[in-house]
């Protein structure tokens, strides 16, 4: 110790703590790392800012202070100087949201829509208790009782309600989940199956895939719609529901198959050999190590094949299907209301609907990503 | 095949490999293996790489296929038949160079995992069982850790804990120190001596030579897929009898 603290460069003493510089901390300090960080990046934040102000002001005119938020029919949003019809979408909600479903029955919908949002609460809700049981409802007896409220049971008073009337926001709700819940589990596997060392299975899962996903959805659709009733029974005609959900369930498995399959191909070796090792048999590896694993790695491909999906739905519409988009594309011709504003109007409001699920699935998925990491940390 | 190993002492022995030969494509990796460990007995396997130690070991719980010889396990032969081959990994625990651990489970439900789920013990008495292991390997206290928060030391010490929570008969080491750092290594051969002094059975491919002095029944030296020299360590080191062997050991000790 004696010598050490008589050489020169030896510290004595602890250093001090000090304050950061005043241009590194602070409001300050923020805006030069995110916004002057340099040239560029200054320059950018120059357009930028200069572009919201150039947009800004009009938007807000046209969305808030212009905008008729009250009126009976048209004639207050037809003048030039008016923006936004707000107006319109709340007279034209119900349309929206339940198409020609019949108003005194709407109920079963409102029903539907709430025990889904609920189970899917449970479910997705981080520290939520008896996931198990809330899989179980959602998966086994929601299907069920989704199926009964909508379409009806004579025997319990509910009368039936044919699919020619379904539609609006409910609908695309419906293509979505159906989509969604089928071509997870479809796709894993369908990647499994081109994985396998069974040639069989393995050309048959490639055929699939390949197929499916080398033609676009709107031809999917078609061919649900018009060649699935070739494949089945004479007596026996698909809801013509039915054939648009089989339709998108089989595009989103076979894109949702390749999605899986990246997360398998990116499992290292040794997870596999770890688990046979222990005597684990191939369903049980994959269900207990390398899907969990597969699946959380993948978790911004499976929801951006999620978004897909819900965007794609619109195109339901082609085969007869009065989803959200049609609905609003439908409303706008009703001369009660029409005029110069009245399209825009239902467009933003669409564009809104899209927008705030689509987000909401990303940020969902974003929280998930973060949660798992940190749990694991790495 | 081979008249030198008798087939009475099938029953007897923990492994038994008779002429076993492996190809990859039209390279011949393993070449006329011949070898008998009795229950209880240790093996250290050494060779230059490339030479079909870890071949050899990953073909006793088939991870690897062999493509001719006999290959009995606790009585048991590995064929194509994968009811018998998870029969054979049930009671065959490994340890990998990269441990292998499952990343996205606690330890303790690393260790819990297999009991469970192939051995259908209940879960309370798995968990009793997993932390009496992970006691022994001497890290109780990381049991609701994941594997990503532990040093790779303590990673290959949780596997050992992991294979010996299926009650193994017999116990697979495929160069289980090759991925540590130097002052990891010792915490992980020590808790690999003290399951040797136990009886456990043991194959184990590893560069360590102190470790094959001190706990080997028999050194096995390989090389270029055959197996060159075995025989017991005080005799093999001192007494090397092979010209391969012998250059091996120069590179080797100094």
């Amino acid at each position: 110790m004696a010598d050490a603290r008589s050489v020169a460069y030896v510290r004595t003493q602890a250093a001090p703590v000090l304050p950061p510089p005043a241009l590194s901390d602070g409001a300050l300090g923020w805006l030069r790392a995110n916004l002057f960080s340099g040239p560029f990046s200054a320059i950018f934040t120059v357009l930028a800012v200069a572009f919201i102000a150039w947009v800004a002001p009009g938007l807000i005119r046209y969305l808030f202070i212009d905008a008729v938020w009250t009126a009976n029919d048209g004639a207050s949003c037809r003048s030039p100087e008016v923006g936004a019809c707000w107006a319109y979408i709340g007279q034209k909600l119900p349309f929206f949201m339940y198409g020609s479903y019949p108003r005194e029955w709407v109920w079963r919908v409102n029903m539907t829509l709430v025990v889904g949002a609920a189970l899917i609460v449970w479910l997705l809700a981080p520290k939520a208790p008896a996931k198990q049981i809330g899989a179980f409802l959602f998966f086994v007896v929601y299907p069920l009782l989704g199926f009964i409220l909508l379409s009806g049971w004579e025997k319990i008073g509910l009368p039936k309600i044919d699919t020619d009337v379904w539609g609006g926001v409910f609908v695309s709700l419906l293509v979505s989940a159906v989509g969604i819940v089928v071509s997870l589990p479809g796709g894993v596997l369908l990647a499994m199956g081109r994985r396998s060392t069974l040639p069989v299975v393995r050309i048959a899962s490639v055929i699939f895939i390949e197929f499916v996903r080398g033609v676009p959805l709107i031809t999917v659709l078609f061919m649900a719609n018009f060649m699935l009733p070739l494949f089945l029974p004479e007596n026996w005609t698909p809801d013509r529901l039915l054939r648009p959900l089989v339709g998108v369930s089989l595009f989103a498995s076979a894109y949702m198959a390749e999605v899986v399959r990246g997360g398998l191909q990116a499992m290292p070796k040794g997870q596999f050999e770890g688990a046979m090792a222990l005597g684990l048999g191939y369903g049980r590896l994959m269900r207990l190590v390398v899907l969990p694993q597969a699946l959380t790695k993948v978790i911004p491909g499976i929801v951006n094949t999620f978004i897909g999906l819900f965007k794609d739905t619109t195109l339901v519409a082609v085969v007869g299907i009065y989803d959200f988009l049609r609905a609003v594309d439908t409303a706008r011709l009703d001369p009660v209301w029409a005029g110069p504003n009245i399209s825009t109007t239902g467009y933003i409001f669409a564009a809104l609907f899209y927008f705030i699920f689509c987000f909401g699935m990303s940020r969902y998925s974003q929280y998930m990503e973060r949660s798992l990491a940190k749990d694991r940390l790495r | 095949m081979n008249e030198t190993i008798p087939q009475a002492v099938d029953g007897d022995m923990a492994v038994e490999l008779s002429g076993v030969n492996k190809w990859y494509g039209k390279f011949h990796v393993l070449r006329d293996i011949n070898l008998s460990v009795r229950p209880g007995e240790k093996i250290v396997i050494c060779g230059p790489s490339g030479s079909g130690k870890s071949t050899m070991i990953r073909c006793i719980n088939r991870l690897e296929e062999h493509q001719s010889g006999r290959i009995v396990v606790d009585g048991v032969e590995l064929t194509g038949d994968l009811k018998r081959i998870d029969e054979v990994r049930r009671d065959v625990g490994m340890v990998f160079q990269s441990f292998n651990l499952f990343p996205h489970l606690t330890i303790l439900e690393n260790c819990v995992l297999a009991p469970v789920w192939v051995r259908k013990t209940p879960r309370k008495q798995a968990e009793e069982q997993a932390m009496k292991f992970l006691t022994r390997v001497r890290i109780p206290e990381q049991a609701n850790k994941y594997p990503g928060q532990l040093s790779g030391g303590q990673q290959q010490r949780v596997a050992i804990a992991r294979a010996l929570c299926m009650n193994p008969k017999i116990m697979l080491f495929d160069e289980p120190t090759s991925a540590l750092d130097p002052e990891m290594v010792k915490e992980v051969l020590d808790t690999m001596v003290s399951l040797a002094a136990e009886g456990m059975t043991m194959l184990c491919v590893t560069h360590e030579m102190g470790f094959a002095r001190q706990v080997a029944d028999r050194v096995v030296f390989m090389d270029a897929g055959e197996i060159v020299e075995a025989n017991a360590p005080g005799e093999f080191f001192a007494n090397p009898q092979h010209e391969r062997t012998r250059a091996f050991l120069g590179q080797i000790l100094h």
